[in-house]
């Protein structure tokens, strides 16, 4: 019997070297979302999107002929922790990229170690601090709060509506959101005649809803995640608000609509395109990157793709393209990564420089209005 | 007392020798935050393990400081020396005036009033987003430095806050020993017994209460400028509650103890991480298991489990602990 055990053990063993003497070693990459935590919203759809991506990837033989190897860890939207893992990534995984994080807070943490060791960072999260000013090695793919601003007031000002209500959440998002809200108004010729916040867990948003109705605007907007905005739609309905409620990308998700029921119908928000893919011109170019992350994202996982999960599809296919032309050095990575001009991913088309590693215009946003439980374009 | 101070050396020693065979890998970093951790619970154990006195708003002391250093050194252009040494001061004397009214309460409104005080703190840093950067964070905090020596690697930081850290130990040795100390235990037993004995338990509470916040704002600032990074998040109530865990596993009312915890609660999620996604179910089970198994913590439960596996010559009955 123990002959036989040992045997086995050693015909294993050889088996393992043989093979893996065969195979070049796949590409190690890096990855850091918070998967659990209060950001897991975003988290969780990002860590899968990234491990669909690398598993396609590897299924159709790699990239020039190296399987990928994608390293997860979870951050818990924890700062400490982020710093502890992007060491560990750097470190003892070796890795030649990483992706992530999830949060503006945890980019932010991590961004002193990935300049430190050199290696390429991809973040998913929006804050613009994170690419301005410009770090070397940090680039990222969520669209920046400003280009969604920018989209709102772009409307109102069609629209010819200059009074407008502020109503943001207490968190890193909607303190983001509202800097940003204040800092165009001037030049789209708006006024902000009331500004309110919320807290991220409060359930009745009554009081600043009054407050902004004696206060008549021209429109609300509203800079929060789930599920603060939807409590505000409710509540904005039972008061009987007859203003145009605009919300921010945050809750761009049918779980908005889920959560605010009736009361969602009518509101408008800015939001990348995956929401509304199908309805695109055929001209559009990311109508093609759209429909095959949308159709990826429900066979592997069967449930709807968000424009979460986008940040980390665009991530790593940037990645894939880095890879592809400038080799599996970080160095080489970091340059590709630069040079990418004319990238058609979900979050939009993305063009990389020397002064700009965020690389999206306000076009990566569209406006869609809920209508009968559904997202249209707003013309 | 000559073993005590054997063992310490003996500690400082396994302290200062460890980073060598991990060669600057990503364990020195993780080791960096034991040290933090480890003198934060240490804090909370002078003041719950030996005066019986509840605090779950440790994160706001620690907050106060990584944000008053930050705040200091970014915004005004302090030294970060100088910046350590004012917020600790300050952090000692809020803590000083808060501690009168506050520890007058006990038990459960004492639990309550610590944690208001720590929530208050965090929604102060949230708010204050002119001169915290709010909610995103404040970031571009420089490194610590003695003349050309900047402590920007993670060993540097490692010795720098293990330094500290080795210190704050000694110094709660030693007064863990003294009258102090036991004056302290006597009021944990019972603190009327304690002021018919003569002792001051009024004064005592507030002082331990004192030095614990101010142990805990040094901690802040050094982890400020180890980061360089910070943001509300990190100083929440569930870091309040992630210190108190580490005293208790750790064993209430142990020097060592503390640090053993602070030890076990940062090391315990990287080795879980074999478990991917179930590792949060194992943590949590692995954390009933040693509470209801070793109720005095790992301090007393680890010698007993020796016992156990290596039956002792005097009998079975030590095993229980």
């Amino acid at each position: 019997m123990k002959k036989l055990v040992s045997t086995a053990f050693a015909s294993l063993a050889l088996f393992c070297l043989s093979t893996a003497a065969l195979a070049a070693p796949p590409i190690k990459i890096g990855a850091l979302f918070a998967v659990t935590g209060p950001a897991s919203f975003l988290g969780e759809p990002e860590r899968n999107t990234a491990q669909m991506v690398v598993d396609e990837i590897n299924k159709a033989g790699g990239v020039k002929g190296r399987k990928l190897e994608l390293i997860t860890y979870d951050t818990g939207g924890d700062a400490t922790k982020a710093v502890q893992l992007a060491n560990k990534l750097v470190k003892n995984d070796q890795v030649v990229a990483i992706i992530g994080p999830s949060t503006t807070g945890d980019t932010m943490a991590v961004i002193p170690v990935v300049e430190k060791a050199q290696v390429p960072l991809i973040s998913c999260s929006a804050g613009i601090k994170i690419t301005d000013p410009v770090k070397k090695w940090v680039f990222k793919t969520a669209q920046n709060d400003t280009l969604a601003v920018a989209r709102i007031y772009e409307q109102l000002k069609k629209e010819k509506k200059s009074k407008v209500a502020i109503l943001t959440v207490s968190d890193s998002f909607g303190s983001s959101g509202r800097e940003q809200l204040k800092a165009q108004a001037r030049h789209f010729g708006i006024q902000i005649i009331s500004d309110d916040t919320y807290g991220p867990k409060d359930t009745d948003m009554t009081p600043q809803l009054t407050k902004i109705k004696s206060a008549k605007p021209d429109a609300i907007i509203c800079w929060g995640t789930n599920p603060g905005p939807a409590v505000i739609a409710r509540n904005a309905k039972q008061l009987g608000l007859a203003i145009p409620l605009y919300m921010s990308h945050g809750v761009s998700s049918k779980k908005f609509i889920e959560l605010a029921g009736d009361a969602a119908e009518g509101i408008r928000l800015p939001s990348g395109k995956v929401l509304v893919a199908d309805l695109l011109p055929k001209s559009d170019k990311q109508k093609g990157s759209l429909l095959a992350f949308i159709k990826d994202y429900q066979n592997h996982y069967r449930a709807e793709g968000d424009h979460f999960g986008g940040h980390a599809w665009d991530a790593m296919m940037l990645l894939k393209g880095a890879i592809e032309r400038g080799g599996d050095t970080p160095a080489g990575i970091r340059n590709a990564l630069e040079a990418t001009r004319n990238f058609a991913g979900i979050g939009g088309v993305f063009s990389y420089s020397a002064k700009d590693h965020a690389g999206l215009t306000k076009d990566a946003f569209t406006l869609v209005e809920v209508r009968k439980k559904d997202w249209v374009l707003v013309k | 007392m000559r073993s005590d101070r054997i063992k310490f050396i003996v500690f400082a020693l396994v302290v200062l020798l460890l980073p060598l065979p991990l060669s600057g890998g990503y364990l020195t970093n993780v080791l960096i935050f034991v040290g933090i951790n480890g003198v934060l619970a240490l804090g909370l154990n002078l003041l719950l393990g030996y005066a019986g006195q509840i605090s779950l708003g440790q994160a706001a002391f620690f907050g106060l400081g990584a944000y008053g250093s930050g705040v200091l050194t970014t915004q005004f252009g302090f030294n970060p020396w100088v910046a350590m040494v004012v917020v600790a001061l300050c952090v000692a004397v809020f803590a000083f005036a808060l501690g009168f009214p506050v520890l007058r309460l006990k038990g459960h409104y004492l639990a309550m009033a610590t944690l208001g005080v720590g929530v208050i703190a965090n929604i102060a840093f949230n708010e204050t987003v002119d001169l915290t950067g709010g909610p995103s964070g404040l970031s571009g905090i420089p490194n610590l430095a003695i003349g050309t020596l900047t402590f920007d690697s993670d060993l540097k930081n490692y010795y720098l806050v293990w330094c500290f850290a080795l210190g704050m130990i000694l110094l709660s040795l030693n007064l863990v020993n003294s009258r102090f100390g036991r004056a302290l235990r006597a009021i944990h037993d019972s603190e009327v017994a304690a002021r018919v004995m003569g002792v001051n338990a009024r004064l005592m509470k507030v002082q331990v209460f004192t030095l614990s916040a101010f142990m805990s704002a040094i901690m802040g600032s050094l982890y400020c400028h180890v980061m360089t990074f910070i943001s509300p998040a990190s100083f929440g109530f569930g870091f309040s509650v992630e210190v108190l865990t580490m005293v208790v596993i750790g064993g209430l009312g142990s020097v060592y103890g503390s640090i053993l915890g602070a030890l076990l609660l940062t090391l315990l999620p990287e080795m879980l991480r074999a478990f991917q996604d179930y590792d949060i179910i194992v943590y949590g089970l692995l954390l009933v298991t040693m509470t209801i198994y070793m109720p005095g913590g790992l301090v007393q439960g680890i010698p007993a489990l020796f016992r156990l596996i290596m039956p002792a010559k005097k009998g079975s009955e030590v095993g229980n602990a």
